[in-house]
C-alpha cells in the first residue's frame, strides 16, 4: 500500500515547477510523484463506453477517486454503489463500466450494504480487502441519510464517497437537500415570488459527517484533482468511517456547458460556495485555500439554472445573499488565509 | 452459460457501447507557434530549446538552440529580447527570462567546451562572406553545416564587426566575443582579416566563388553641418566607439556632449564617463519617448550619471562651448525650432547621428539596385545580380544584431538552394499561439528573476560588463516559467479531464493520441490544455 503522507509531500514538492504544479502530470517530476490519472497504468476503475453526458463530472469524479482507491489497496478494493446517475449510466443490464468488484442494491441503503460487505470480509479473513460506499447527494443526504448516520455513528470500516451534483439529475433534475439556494429544478420552478430552491433550507453532509466524530472527513472536487488523490489515499490509509463529499458539476442538470465542467468546479471553491476541508475525529484540521478569489456571481452566471438571477438587471438582493453565504464559508473555513508554514 | 437464477444474459463491457457517434466536434492535436518564436528576428525556436533546459539538459537546449543562432552567449548580452515583449507570460506576471537563459546556455558552452556540429558532407561549392559582423558569421555558420566551403573576407584587422567596434566591452566582453565566433571558425570556416573587397566581382572570379553574400555594414558616421571655430572638438561616434578597440583611447576632455537619440549616442555617453569625463550629455531633438534608444538602456545610463537635454539642436559650436536651440513638437511630432538659444560648455562634440553603408564594393554591378544608401535584396536576400546576396545593416533593415543574424541564417538557406538550383520554400508557419487560447490557472505564480548588475561605483570607472548571469539554479527556475505556448508538454491534463477516458497516453516523448471510438466531444481537453495545444474541429458528416 502506498504511503499517503509520501503523496503529500510530492504534492508540496511540486510547488517547484512553475508549470505543471497544477497540471494532472509533469515530465519532470519522477514517476511516484505524479498524480494516479498522470499513470499510464491507471486501473481505470470507471472505462470508456458509459452513457454518462457529455463533459459529465460525476464520471470524472468517480474515475479519479477509484483510481486513487485501487493504487492505495493495491486493487483490493469492493464498491457498493447507490441508485442515481452514476449507477445507470455505468450498468445498463447486461453492460458495466466497472473494472472492479462492484455491487448495487438500492437506492438508500449502500451504507448499510458497504457495511455487510466489510463485516463479510472480516469474517472471511480478506483484512486486506477493502470497502466502499458511493452515491449521488441525493442518495446520501436524502434516502440514504439513515443508513448513512449510522454507518458513521458504528464507525464501521467504509470509505463513503458523495459525488454531489447537487440534484436528482438522473430522473429529471429534481431538487435535493444538497441543491443550494435559487437554482431552479424541475420541483422548484424559477418563478413566483421566491424563484428556484428557497434560502433556508437544505444542510450541509460534511458538517454533520464531522459532527459524528468519526475518523476522517473531507470535502474535493473535480478541479483539484492532486487534493481529492491525496484525501481518497488518505482515507485509505485510515480504518474506520470515512466520509469525502465530491462536488462535481453537471452539465445537464446545471445547464452548463460541456466544457465548463472543471472551470465550474474551480469557480466554486474559488468563490466560497464550496469549501474544500479535511476533518480529523470531529475537528476541522486544514481546508484549501483560494487562490484566485472570484464573486459568486462569476460561478453562478454560466449556469442556465441561476439564469433568473441575471435578468433584468439582476436580482441583487439573491445574489447578496448567495454572496453572504460564500462570505460566511470563507470566514469559517478561513478559506482566504495564509496557509501555515508546516514544522 | 451457465447464470444464474433469473439472469438470462451474460455480463458485457460498455467498451461495446461506441460513444463516439454522439461527438459532434472533434479534439485534434495541433501545434501552434509561439509568440516569442514568431518574434525572434534570428528565427530561434526559443520554445524548444527552453524545453530542454527545464530538465536540466543543458548541452540539448544549447544545440537547439545553435541550430539557429550560433552565438547564445552575444545574444543573450545584445539582444533587444522582442521575444519577452511577445511573451504570453508577461500577461500572468513578468515575461520569461529568455535572454538570460540564452545567455546562461552560452556561457555554459563556453564554459564546458562544447563544440557546433559540423557538417556531414561536404558539397564542393565555394561561398564568399563578405564582413565578419554578425550577419556574415551567422551566414557562414549556415552556409558552413550544410556542406558549403566558407571563405569570410574582413576589412577590419579583427571579426565582430560591429558586435566589437561598436558595442562598448560593458555591455559585450570581448573574451565571450571571441569564443563564439572561434566556435564558428572551429567548422573550418577560413577568416581573411585586413582584406577588404575593392570590387565583389572580381574577388569572387579570383577566388572561384559559386556565390557571395555581402554584409559589410554601416560604417560610416553621418555628418551634419554645424558650424564650428577652429578649436572646436568634434568627432564622431563610429570612430570613437572603434578607437576604443585600439591603442589610442579617444580624448573627449571633462565635458563630453553627444548629439543623437539612437543607442550608439547612449554608448558612446556611458563610454565617456568611464574614461573619465566629469559631464557626458545627451542632447536630442526630440522627446525620451520619441527616442529610438532602448528604454532599459536610457535607464542604465541615467543611472550612471549621463544627462539628456531633450528637444534641442546643436547649432554651432565653438571651443569649449556649444550653442543649442530649443525646439518644441508639432502636431505631428516633429521638432519645429523657437528661436530661443543657450549655450552649452562642452570640451568635445560627439555626433551620432546615425550610419551609412560604404557601398563601393558594388561599383559597376550590372542589376543591382541601390536605394536611400542601402543594396537592395529580394524577398530571398539576393540582390539584382544573380549569385550575390546581401544582409545585415546595408540592406533595408532594422539594425540590430540579432537581425543581422537572421539576414545571415536566411541567406544562407537560399544560397545553398540557388545553388542547387531551387528555390528555398521555408515551412509554413503554424497559427499564433496568442494568450486566450491558454488555460494560465495551470501554470503556477513565479515572478521573473532579477539579473544582478554591477555595483555603481564600478559601472561608472570600469568597462567590466553591467548586466551578470544567472547561476544554474536560477537559470533551471527561469526555464520552467515557459508556459510553452502552443504546443504539447506532456502535462497529461487532458489524459487526467477526460471523462471517458477517451484519451490514450504513449509514454513519455510520444504526446497522446485520441479514442474516437469513445471521445463525445465535451470539449473539456480543449478547455483544460494549458497551453493551447489542442483544437476543436466540427465533424463532418
Amino acid at each position: 500500500m502506498t504511503d499517503p503522507t509520501a503523496t503529500a509531500t510530492a504534492n508540496q514538492k511540486l510547488h517547484f515547477y512553475q508549470k505543471g504544479t497544477f497540471t494532472v502530470g509533469n515530465r519532470l517530476v519522477p514517476d511516484t510523484e505524479r498524480s494516479v490519472q498522470a499513470s499510464i497504468d491507471r486501473s481505470n476503475a470507471l472505462t470508456c463506453g458509459h452513457r454518462a453526458c457529455q463533459g459529465c463530472g460525476e464520471a470524472l469524479g468517480a474515475r479519479y477517486a477509484m483510481d486513487a482507491a485501487m493504487r492505495a489497496t493495491g486493487g483490493n478494493l469492493i464498491a457498493v454503489n447507490a441508485t442515481g446517475c452514476l449507477e445507470v449510466f455505468t450498468t445498463p443490464y447486461p453492460e458495466t463500466s466497472w473494472q472492479m468488484p462492484w455491487l448495487h442494491s438500492l437506492f438508500g441503503n449502500a451504507a448499510a450494504v458497504a457495511t455487510g460487505v466489510a463485516a463479510a470480509m472480516q469474517v472471511k479473513g480478506r483484512k486486506e480487502v477493502r470497502t466502499i460506499a458511493q452515491g449521488g447527494d441525493g442518495g446520501t443526504t436524502d434516502i440514504g441519510f439513515g443508513c448513512l448516520s449510522g454507518m458513521f455513528e458504528r464507525n464501521d470500516d467504509v470509505l463513503y464517497i458523495c459525488y454531489d451534483n447537487e440534484g436528482y439529475m438522473n430522473t429529471g433534475v429534481q431538487r435535493s437537500s444538497a441543491t443550494p439556494p435559487t437554482a431552479r429544478t424541475a420541483t422548484t420552478p424559477a418563478m413566483g415570488p421566491e424563484p428556484g430552491n428557497v434560502f433556508g433550507t437544505g444542510k450541509s453532509v460534511p458538517k454533520i459527517a464531522v459532527a459524528h466524530g468519526i475518523p476522517y472527513v473531507a470535502t474535493a472536487t473535480v478541479a483539484d484533482l492532486h487534493d481529492l488523490e491525496r484525501k481518497v489515499m488518505k482515507a485509505m490509509g485510515i480504518h474506520g468511517a470515512r466520509y469525502i463529499q465530491i462536488h462535481v458539476p453537471c452539465p445537464l442538470g446545471w445547464g452548463s456547458a460541456s466544457h465548463d465542467t472543471i472551470r465550474l468546479a474551480r469557480l466554486a471553491v474559488e468563490c466560497g460556495m464550496f469549501p474544500v476541508f479535511e476533518a480529523e475525529h470531529g475537528i476541522v484540521t486544514s481546508s484549501r485555500k483560494i487562490r484566485r478569489p472570484v464573486p459568486v456571481a462569476e460561478y453562478l452566471k454560466p449556469q442556465r439554472r441561476f439564469a433568473h438571477l441575471f435578468k433584468d438587471g439582476g436580482d441583487s438582493q439573491r445574489l447578496g445573499h448567495l454572496q453572504a453565504i460564500a462570505d460566511r464559508n470563507i470566514v469559517e473555513y478561513k478559506l482566504l488565509e495564509p496557509e501555515e508554514e508546516a514544522g | 452459460m451457465k447464470h444464474p437464477f433469473a439472469i438470462t444474459l451474460d455480463s458485457g463491457s460498455s467498451l461495446a457501447n461506441l460513444t463516439g457517434s454522439w461527438r459532434t466536434d472533434r479534439p485534434v492535436y495541433v501545434d501552434r507557434l509561439p509568440p516569442c518564436n514568431h518574434a525572434c528576428p534570428a528565427g530561434e525556436n526559443i520554445q524548444a530549446w527552453l524545453y530542454h533546459a527545464e530538465s536540466g539538459d543543458y548541452e540539448s537546449a544549447w544545440r537547439a538552440l545553435t541550430q539557429d543562432n550560433p552565438m547564445p552567449a552575444v545574444m543573450g548580452r545584445v539582444c533587444y529580447q522582442p521575444c519577452e515583449t511577445a511573451c504570453n507570460r508577461a500577461k500572468v506576471d513578468d515575461a520569461v527570462g529568455i535572454n538570460s537563459v540564452e545567455r546562461f546556455l552560452g556561457d555554459e558552452a563556453i564554459k564546458r567546451g562544447w563544440r557546433l556540429t559540423p557538417p556531414k558532407a561536404e558539397t564542393g561549392k565555394r561561398i564568399l562572406v563578405v564582413g565578419a559582423g554578425p550577419s556574415g558569421l551567422s551566414a557562414a555558420y549556415h552556409l558552413r553545416r550544410l556542406g558549403h566551403t566558407v571563405v569570410i573576407y574582413e576589412a577590419g584587422p579583427v571579426a565582430g564587426g560591429m558586435m566589437r567596434f561598436g558595442i562598448p566591452k560593458y555591455r559585450l566582453p570581448r573574451d565571450v566575443l571571441d569564443a563564439e565566433i572561434q566556435h564558428i571558425l572551429d567548422l573550418g570556416v577560413e577568416l581573411k582579416v585586413n582584406s577588404k573587397v575593392e570590387n565583389i566581382r572580381d574577388t569572387m572570379k579570383a577566388g572561384g566563388f559559386d556565390a557571395a553574400f555581402l554584409a559589410v555594414g554601416a560604417h560610416i558616421a553621418k555628418r551634419a553641418n554645424i558650424p564650428a571655430g577652429a578649436a572646436a572638438k568634434i568627432l564622431d561616434a563610429v570612430q570613437v566607439l572603434r578607437s576604443m578597440e585600439g591603442q589610442e583611447k579617444p580624448l573627449f576632455g571633462r565635458r563630453v556632449v553627444v548629439y543623437g537619440g539612437g543607442n550608439t549616442a547612449l554608448d558612446v555617453a556611458r563610454t565617456a564617463k568611464r574614461m573619465g569625463a566629469t559631464e557626458a550629455i545627451i542632447v536630442y531633438r526630440r522627446t525620451r519617448e520619441r527616442m529610438p534608444a532602448h528604454d532599459f538602456e536610457v535607464e542604465e545610463a541615467l543611472e550612471e550619471g549621463v544627462m539628456m537635454r531633450w528637444l534641442s539642436t546643436i547649432k554651432r559650436m565653438d571651443e569649449g562651448v556649444l550653442t543649442v536651440e530649443k525646439m518644441v513638437l508639432d502636431d505631428k511630432g516633429f521638432p519645429q525650432p523657437t528661436g530661443e538659444f543657450e549655450t552649452l560648455e562642452a570640451d568635445s562634440l560627439v555626433l551620432a547621428l546615425g550610419q551609412d553603408v560604404d557601398l563601393s564594393l558594388l561599383d559597376g554591378v550590372p542589376g543591382l539596385e541601390l536605394k536611400g544608401g542601402v543594396a537592395q535584396v529580394d524577398t530571398n536576400m539576393m540582390t539584382g545580380y544573380a549569385g550575390i546576396f546581401a544582409g545585415g545593416d546595408m540592406v533595408p533593415s532594422e539594425r540590430t544584431v540579432t537581425v543581422g543574424i537572421g539576414h545571415g541564417k536566411k541567406a544562407a538557406r537560399h544560397i545553398d538552394a540557388w545553388l542547387r538550383g531551387a528555390v528555398y520554400a521555408p515551412p509554413e508557419k503554424h497559427e499564433l499561439a496568442d494568450f486566450d487560447k491558454l488555460n494560465v490557472w495551470y501554470y503556477a505564480d513565479a515572478s521573473k528573476t532579477v539579473r544582478p548588475t554591477l555595483d555603481m561605483a564600478r559601472r561608472k570607472s570600469t568597462f567590466e560588463e553591467v548586466q551578470k548571469g544567472l547561476d544554474e539554479s536560477n537559470a533551471l527556475y527561469e526555464a520552467r516559467r515557459c508556459l510553452s505556448c502552443g504546443n504539447c508538454f506532456e502535462c497529461d491534463n487532458c489524459y487526467g479531464v477526460c471523462p471517458d477516458n477517451a484519451v490514450i497516453k504513449l509514454g513519455p516523448g510520444n504526446r497522446f493520441q485520441f479514442n474516437y471510438d469513445y471521445c463525445k466531444g465535451c470539449w473539456l481537453c480543449e478547455a483544460e490544455c494549458p497551453c493551447g495545444a489542442i483544437k476543436m474541429v466540427p465533424e463532418t458528416i
